[in-house]
């Protein structure tokens, strides 16, 4: 695949991107067990593309700041579609020992953080691109996969199928699944869906699907169809899950180039 | 600016680090697709573009070129910051000599095995710049004493510790050097053209 659809060049949002904004919470929930969805108001936010990121920045009362990324989780429509208006939706893991992702987790609604962008134009997806998509995630790299799943559905707009799409996802306990609801709602409006879980740790034993790290005999059965079709394919997760899947990918036949990878760190 | 009333530091503010890093102990990973392995004994290294002599060495004959051993200081535009990392590599200044750079040429331009390429100007390669003195950029291929892992871009990446990471590209193939600048890969997606950590040159407006 080319990239030359998804340059920066024809990204509108670019020059809003380098300006610090204030984001105002509107709504705080957990997403799964271990991460927190948080959404945002941003006044001037210009919108943005699915798998895109925003930086966040933290300042402490004696001017000491943190910065970190968060990918967006929400389909640049949602703003104002349902409920309080919001411009950005991140899910944050908690890592206890962590310096910025726990003082996330106690916002409350109308606190007010400092971020900007949206940034990144390459680990970026469109509907415009023809190609069936494959996602696959390693715990909280599902959100800006879901990015892109959430401009998927839109764009069936009622149809019950249109495009081939697989979304793996490895977790490792059911509890840390991200947008449970959402995720089965989406799996039974779209036949050419398939979303894909295994569980790593402690499977429920009714558990019916995969319970196993990701391997080469999972990626063939679920993936192995569309290795004629040039799929588009989004990783992410954590530097070593990340490294395994797309060499798995590799492995399997699919062209590097239609690989894009996000790491998050860990 | 925002005050986060309740923010509490877990770090110490260091002034190794420029503004919106923090220190990271590990070496994280960060490149746009899967990891290329590339096997020693099809490896190449081509210096070509607006020199007197293009140049293109095997494994064995780059390995025999006079090398350097620097600990420096590395900046990843994602944020983390990794302290006096240890490398092995070929001065950029070297191998601009062995070529015979024109003094036409303006800017390198480094391409990877993966189709990846990234700009950097000549003045920030050559030994001795402004205020600068010895080496500003390497190709390395040992990190910490041992030979550079295929998920660091080994076996050669270049190493431009001044500027943001994503500058030093993995999986070395090519040098180009041209006359007037040629934005790669993520220059051309919303990244920063020069990338100085210390100005926080992380986007395109920064
Ligand atoms: C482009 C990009 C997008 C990202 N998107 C998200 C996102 O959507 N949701 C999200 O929760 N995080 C995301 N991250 C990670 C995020 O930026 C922070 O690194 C993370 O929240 C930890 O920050 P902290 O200040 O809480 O921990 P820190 O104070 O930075 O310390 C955490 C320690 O744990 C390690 N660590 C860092 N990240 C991880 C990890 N993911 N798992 C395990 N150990 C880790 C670090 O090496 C560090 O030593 C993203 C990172 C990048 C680069």
């Amino acid at each position: 695949m080319s990239d030359t659809h998804i340059g920066s060049r024809n990204n509108p949002a670019k020059s809003e991107g380098a300006k610090w904004k204030e984001a105002r919470v509107v709504s705080i929930g957990k997403a799964a067990s271990n991460v927190m969805g948080i959404r945002f108001a941003v006044p001037g936010w210009p919108g943005h593309k699915a798998g895109q990121h925003v930086d966040v920045r933290l300042t402490a009362p004696g001017g000491y700041m943190a910065e970190r990324s968060y990918s967006i989780a929400n389909a640049p429509r949602d703003a104002g579609a349902s409920g309080e208006p919001y411009d950005v939706e991140l899910g944050v893991e908690l890592l206890e020992d962590g310096e910025v992702s726990p003082y996330l987790w106690q916002l409350k609604p109308g606190d007010a953080i400092e971020l900007r962008g949206p940034i990144g134009g390459h680990f970026i997806w469109d509907t415009a691109m023809p190609d069936p998509l494959v996602l696959v995630a390693g715990g909280a790299g599902m959100v800006p996969l879901m990015s892109m799943l959430r401009i998927h559905m839109d764009s069936l707009n009622g149809r019950e199928a249109g495009r081939e799409a697989v979304f793996i996802i490895s977790l490792r306990t059911i509890d840390r699944l991200l947008y449970a609801d959402e995720l089965a709602d989406m799996q039974k409006k779209d036949k050419d869906l398939k979303i894909v879980i295994t569980l790593t740790e402690n499977a429920p034993a009714d558990w019916a699907g995969y319970s196993k790290r990701i391997d080469a005999e999972m990626f063939e059965k679920e993936l192995g169809r569309l290795k004629g079709s040039m799929p588009d394919i989004y990783v992410c997760g954590p530097t070593k899950f990340v490294e395994a899947a797309a060499g798995l990918l590799v492995a399997l036949g699919f062209n590097t180039h239609s690989i894009r990878t996000e790491r998050f760190g860990g | 600016m925002i005050i986060n009333e309740g923010f509490k530091p877990k770090r110490k503010a260091n002034e190794k680090l420029p503004p919106g890093q923090y220190e990271e102990t590990g070496f994280p990973v960060l490149s746009l697709g899967p990891t290329p392995k590339i096997d020693l004994g099809e490896w190449r290294l081509v210096v070509d573009g607006l020199v007197e002599k293009e140049l293109s060495w095997d494994w064995k004959e780059f390995a025999a070129l006079p090398a350097e051993d620097v600990t420096k200081d590395i900046h990843c535009v994602t944020k983390w910051s990794k302290f006096d990392t240890k490398w092995r590599g070929v001065p950029l200044d070297h191998i601009m000599d062995l070529a015979g750079v024109s003094p036409e040429a303006t800017h390198l331009i480094a391409h990877s095995y993966d189709g990846y390429s990234t700009n950097i100007p000549i003045e920030d390669i050559r030994a001795g710049g402004p205020g600068k003195a010895g080496s500003q950029a390497w190709v390395a291929y040992l990190y910490d004493g041992k030979p550079l892992e295929a998920e660091h871009g080994g076996p050669a990446r270049l190493l431009v510790p001044h500027l943001y990471f994503w500058k030093s590209a993995k999986w070395l193939k090519r040098l180009e050097f041209v006359k007037g600048d040629k934005p790669g890969f993520w220059e051309t997606r919303g990244y920063h053209n020069y990338g100085d950590p210390w100005k926080e040159q992380r986007y395109t407006n920064d």
